[in-house]
């Protein structure tokens, strides 16, 4: 045996917890980007983990479609951040109040 | 315990751990450079959970690809930046207020249940396996997801643009 389902799961919720922490404690762009890709990487750990429990293939699969879906949400997100940087000049959410295109 | 046990709960104390200097580094470069080495445990993680195929992904693509990528945006963003990441006390108090109540849901959900005192045993699953089983039952998916990828390289490509001062250029 490796470990108890229950602990993969309990580390997975660890994970998930911090980049939740990361994405809503931390003022910067960039940081609030990596908060979700920790969240993601905690969200596929849980999928390995049910994948061996239940010994179905569908948790693997699950995984590798998580890291296409990562990849694109980060070069999105690093392009929008980029962006905003050179509209205003900062990477601080908070400067990012004014709606005019 | 057996060697098994053993490497999975060191390889979650490392995760766990880089992953918490990771999101409390001040600077946007030490927190990537945290964060590759949580990617690297991952995908220890995945290989001792039975895959070495997307350990190898995970390897390449989170480790390698995204992590570089923010590595570049680091360096072209903030290197001028560097104390403009202050830590306000009231971000962090509901920070970790919002996190901690979330794992404790999350953790009376999963011991509650009977399935979370169930071990889990060895098992592998070849490259071959998993890619037959995911065109032939997920295709589908793998298309929408190849969507997906070239919508976000087009969005990319369209955001990342400098804008020129003249025709359609509002700045």
């Amino acid at each position: 045996m490796i470990a108890l389902y229950g602990h993969v799961l309990a580390l997975a919720a660890i994970i998930f917890c911090l980049g939740l922490v990361c994405v809503v404690a931390r003022r910067n762009l960039i940081m609030i980007l990596i908060g979700v890709e920790i969240m993601l990487n905690g969200a596929a750990i849980a999928f390995m983990g049910s994948g061996l429990l239940w010994q179905r293939l569908e948790g693997q699969a699950f995984v590798l479609f998580l890291l296409g879906i990562a990849a694109t949400e980060v070069s999105v997100g690093l392009a929008l951040v980029l962006h905003a940087y050179r509209r205003s000049g900062s990477v601080d959410p908070d400067n990012y109040n004014v709606l005019k295109g | 315990m057996n060697v098994y046990a053993l490497m999975f709960y060191a390889t979650a104390v490392l995760i766990t751990a880089a992953t918490v200097l990771a999101i409390t580094r001040r600077q946007a470069v030490h927190s990537v450079l945290f964060l590759v080495i949580s990617f690297l445990g991952s995908a220890m993680l995945f290989y001792l959970l039975g895959s070495p195929f997307l350990a190898a992904f995970q390897v390449i693509i989170y480790a390698g690809a995204i992590m570089v990528l923010f590595l570049f945006v680091v360096m072209m963003v903030s290197a001028d930046h560097g104390k403009e990441d202050k830590f306000p006390r009231r971000f962090w108090v509901q920070g970790l207020l919002v996190g901690f109540l979330f794992f404790a849901v999350t953790c009376a959900a999963v011991f509650s249940d009977p399935s979370g005192a169930v071990p889990l045993n060895l098992a592998m699953v070849t490259p071959k396996e998993l890619g037959r089983f995911v065109f032939k039952q997920y295709w589908l998916s793998v298309e929408i997801i190849s969507l997906l990828l070239l919508l976000g390289l087009l969005a990319a490509i369209h955001l990342g643009k400098e804008r020129g001062r003249g025709k359609g250029g509002q700045e």
